[in-house]
Formats: C-alpha cells, structure tokens, sequence
C-alpha cells in the first residue's frame, strides 16, 4: 500500500467512528425508552396496554424489516429535512439512526423482561409507581444485559456504515469499495478489512468488560 | 388490624373461569402472629395478595388499619402499601444493589433524605445483624442472610403489618429456626402484625398465635394454634397435624387381630395427649391406683409456641373391669385420651 494512502485510511477510520458513535448514541437515546414502552405495555406487565404495544410492536417490525440499504434511500427526503443534505458523513446518521433504534428497542425489552416478576412485585408491594420501577428496578437490574446489546448494535452498525459510505457517507466502506473495489487496489481492501476487524473486536472486547463489571449476579 | 370481608378471587380466562378464592372473611388481631396453611394451589397465595392489593380482589372487601383498601385509588393504595410490609419465598433482592441499598430501597421511594435513610438502614442493619455484610451483593449472601435482607428491607418504612409469603419454605431447617425466631422477635418488640403463609406446619407450630387452614380457595377450619394443633377437625387439618406430629402406631407392634372392643386376654393401646404442665402423674396413678399395668410404647415432648406438648402411646393390661375403670380414670384426668383398640 503507497504511504500517500495511509492519511486517507485514518480520515475514513474517523469518518466510520464519527458515524458509529453519533448514530449509537442517537438510537438508544430513542431506543431506551421505546424498549421500556415495549415492555411495560404487555399484558403480564405493569401497565398493560394492547393498542400502545401493538402499534408500537408492528412500526418496530417494520423498521426492523426493511433492507437497510433500501431504508437508506427511501428516507432521504426525511433526512434532507433533517440535516439540509442527504450525501455526506453527517447524512449517513439520520438512516443509520432510523434502523438502530428499533433493534436497541428490542434489545432493550428482552433484558428488561428478563427480570424476575417477583423482583418487581417486590417494589409494588413497597409502594413503588410505576416509574419508579422503570428507573430504580427495571433499568438497574438489567444494566449489564443492556450494555452486552447494546455492544451487539454497535458492531452492525459498523457493518452499515459501510453500506451508508458506498452511497456517499464516507468512511471505511466508502474507502474499500472505491479504492479496493473500484481500482483493484487489493492491498487497500485487505488493510480496510484489518481496520474492521480490529474495531469489532475491541468493541466486544470492552462491551463484555463493561458488562462483567455491571453484573452482580455472579460475584 | 386486618379485616377481609367476603373476599374474593377469580381468574377469568378462555378456557373457564378458576375460582382461586372463594368468599373469605378473616379478622387479624393487632399484633398477632396469624399462619395461613395450605397446600400448593389452595389460594394462599392469592390470598395474602389480597391484602396488600397486588391481586386485586374480584369481589369484598379488604381493610387494613382501618382503611379499605379496596376503595382506594392507586396513588392512596401506594401510600397505603408503605405502610405495609412483605417478605418473600424467593427473597426478591435487587441484585444490582448491596445490602444496605436494598434496605434503603423503600425510603428512596418514599423520597427520604439521605442522613434519614443512613440512620435507619444502621438500624435496621443491627436489628438483622448483618452489619458485618453491608456492602455485600445478595449474590454473595447465603439464603438465610438474604431473608434477613429482605426483612430489614421489609421493615424499613415501619410497617404496622408484615406480610410473609412461604418466607421459610426455600430455607435449610437451621436456618428457618433462625429467621422464625427473629420475626418472633421483632413481632414482641415492635408490636407488629405478622400474616404468614406455608405449607410447613412446623412454622406454624412455632410462633402462630391463630391459623386458618385454606383448601381450593376456601377456609376450612381457624382457631388458635393451640385448638388446631390438639384438636383439629378437618381431615387436611389432621394431615398437617401429622406431618410433625405423627399419631401412627409404630409399626413393630402387631395390630392385625386390633378390634375395638375388648375381647379375652386383650390389652388396650392409648394414645394420651397434653398441653402446658403435666401436674397430674397419670401413668403412676393408673398402676397404683386401678391394678393395671402400663406399657409406654412411645412418647415424646414437644412445644407449640413456649407450650410443652407431649404425647404418649401406651398399652395398658389388665382384667376386662380393670381397664374399664382405668379408661374412665383417663377420661377425667387432665389429658386428652384417644382409644386405638384393643390388641391380643
């Protein structure tokens, strides 16, 4: 690989962080709350309420099963609204955004409804409301399940990322498929794979600490 | 303190109702000890929701402290709740908090000031003994140590009632000894009212000052403890009784030509029964007194509550006028007396 391409490896690492970062954060700021909604809302839990959980469940459903390139595409009006341009770095967020959610959502419900019932009955039985036991049980004791997922939404999206970069959004994937890909440059593919592959592993690696830390269940 | 009237419960499903109480009405004493027992699937469970409301009862009335319960709007019930608090089979710990943040955690609810929850938690940590393990996870805390968790827990907003569901049943025998004595304890010392329900009639045995016996959702039989353990009436009363006061004849002797009547040469078996102190020496009277000899077969002292009980199996030979006069004798005397048959 030329030396002249290693600046332009690192502005693409950047790029791919910059995506990755502002896009997790983003949805699961959308994501934890929509999870909770979800899961309060069954029936067995403690504000049962089949139409919010139904209409809620099915636009989750169908975010969750729209092909993220097609997602990409389709939302562009939304995200020339939303940041004035649909190419670019900060563009890719608002899709990136759009399909992470939803995943964090769910993320979110099965480690909220992994939590005993008795734990909760517990916290009613003290007087809790019911926001009580969002905050002080429900989120809480699910933490270090919360964060092993969360781990898992970040890494696919680093995968689309990639996807978000070949139609202008920047980044690693935007690097492969025009240098690797495009111009046969072989060795810039294989050093933008490395790249991935590195990044998905530390991810992990610091999901799984964070969440060892948090876990009290097994000391 | 605690009043049900007409409470009941029933799960309404597709596949049929299930009635899992019917038409209850109980009255718990302020600072009473009340067992409800029952086997699995009798509505105890559902029962002793009933009083704090997490099963919202499908018809009656619940009062605590005066309050009806069951008239309350959701805010007023968990005010309600604070005052009311609840042990558990499982414990329930929050297993991301220590020790002491547990037992913080209703005063948290209640919104009380950090120097207010410090204090009290020091407290309730002496009252438990578990200071030593404040800053423990409950993961890392042994069954008995997290009941006393969860009754410090439990006992945090100073309850007038604690609720106690199966709060023993997941312990090892040592243990149960343990934490039944200390809800004994804090039972005289804050004049708490204690509802606890089991399937175990040792518990009830040991610190019960009245009981219900419940079966397919309904109350089959209540009195104090004492009433129940001596004389209980209902054959699932009985079958509680036995399991730790066993009444069976061992079975070395040989009851296969037992009759009922007195037949030639017969020897009668006798179980004698009783409660408090035995000032009367029976045994010794008979002998002396009615030319009859007694054979104890068994015997053991046990107590319900502080009350020594004891049971005795004796066999008693003599003429047929003999045992006639010595079983009138036995009748009189102050001990319960239960004629098995007669054996050759």
């Amino acid at each position: 690989m030329s030396p002249e391409m290693l600046p332009l490896l690192l502005k693409s690492f950047w790029e791919t962080c910059y995506m990755v970062l502002a896009s997790t954060i983003l949805a699961t700021v959308i994501g934890i709350p929509l999870g909770v909604i979800l899961t309060v809302t069954r029936r067995d839990h403690i504000l049962p309420n089949a139409a919010v959980n139904g209409i809620l469940g099915a636009i989750v459903n169908a975010t969750r099963s729209t092909p993220f390139i097609i997602l990409m595409v389709a939302i562009i009006p939304l995200t020339r609204i939303i940041v004035g341009s649909s190419i670019g770095t900060t563009a890719a967020i608002v899709p990136l955004t759009i399909s992470a959610a939803p995943f964090i959502a769910r993320i979110i419900e099965s480690s909220l409804l992994e939590i005993d019932h008795g734990v909760i009955e517990a916290a009613q039985a003290m007087g809790a409301s019911s926001m009580q036991i969002v905050t002080k049980v429900l989120l809480p004791e699910s933490l270090h399940s919360i964060v092993l997922g969360i781990t898992l939404a970040v890494i696919s999206l680093i995968g689309y990322s990639a996807m978000a970069g070949a139609l202008g959004g920047g980044g690693l994937g935007d690097l492969a498929i025009r240098y690797g890909y495009q111009r046969f440059q072989m060795d810039v593919m294989i050093a933008t794979v490395i790249v991935l592959i590195i990044m998905v592993q530390l991810v992990q690696s610091f999901g799984n600490y964070c969440s060892r830390k948090l876990n009290k269940n097994k000391l | 303190m605690i009043k049900l009237v007409n409470v009941e419960k029933t799960y309404y499903s597709k596949a049929g109702d299930i009635a899992a109480l019917k038409k209850t009405n109980l009255d718990i004493k302020d600072g009473e000890i009340f067992g409800i027992i029952g086997l699995s699937g009798a509505g105890k469970s559902t029962l002793i929701r009933c009083i704090n409301m997490l099963e919202v009862p499908t018809g009656g009335q619940v009062f605590v402290d005066g309050k009806e319960l069951t008239a309350m709007n959701k805010q007023a019930l968990r005010q309600a709740r604070q005052s009311i608090g609840m042990i558990f089979q499982h414990f329930n710990l929050l297993a991301s908090r220590t020790v002491r943040d547990n037992i913080a955690f209703p005063l948290e609810i209640q919104g009380k000031s950090k120097a207010e929850i410090t204090k009290k938690v020091d407290e309730l940590l002496d009252l438990v003994q578990l200071h030593d393990r404040a800053d423990y996870y409950p993961s890392q805390l042994s069954g008995g140590q997290k009941q006393r968790v969860g009754i410090a827990r439990a006992l945090a907003s100073d309850p007038k009632v604690l609720l106690s569901d199966e709060a023993t049943s997941a312990l090892d025998p040592q243990t149960t000894k343990s934490i039944l004595a200390l809800l004994r304890d804090i039972n005289q010392r804050l004049h708490l009212t204690i509802v606890m329900i089991t399937h175990q009639m040792e518990v009830v045995k040991q610190i019960c000052d009245r009981v219900a016996v419940i079966e397919n959702g309904n109350i089959i039989e209540e009195g104090t403890m004492y009433q129940v353990f001596t004389e209980p009436k209902e054959t699932t009363t009985k079958e509680f009784v036995a399991t730790v006061n066993d009444m069976t004849v061992p079975a070395i002797l040989n009851t296969a030509d037992m009759q009922q009547t007195y037949f030639d040469g017969s020897k009668v078996l006798v179980h004698l029964t009783f409660l408090g102190n035995a000032d009367e020496p029976v045994v010794a009277r008979l002998i002396k007194n009615y030319g009859v000899d007694v054979n104890i077969i068994s015997g053991k002292i046990d107590y319900l509550k502080d009350m020594p009980y004891g049971t005795l199996l004796v066999e008693i030979s003599g003429s047929k006028e003999s045992l006639a006069t010595a079983l009138d004798y036995i009748h009189q005397a102050k001990v319960k007396e239960e004629v098995i048959g007669y054996v050759s």
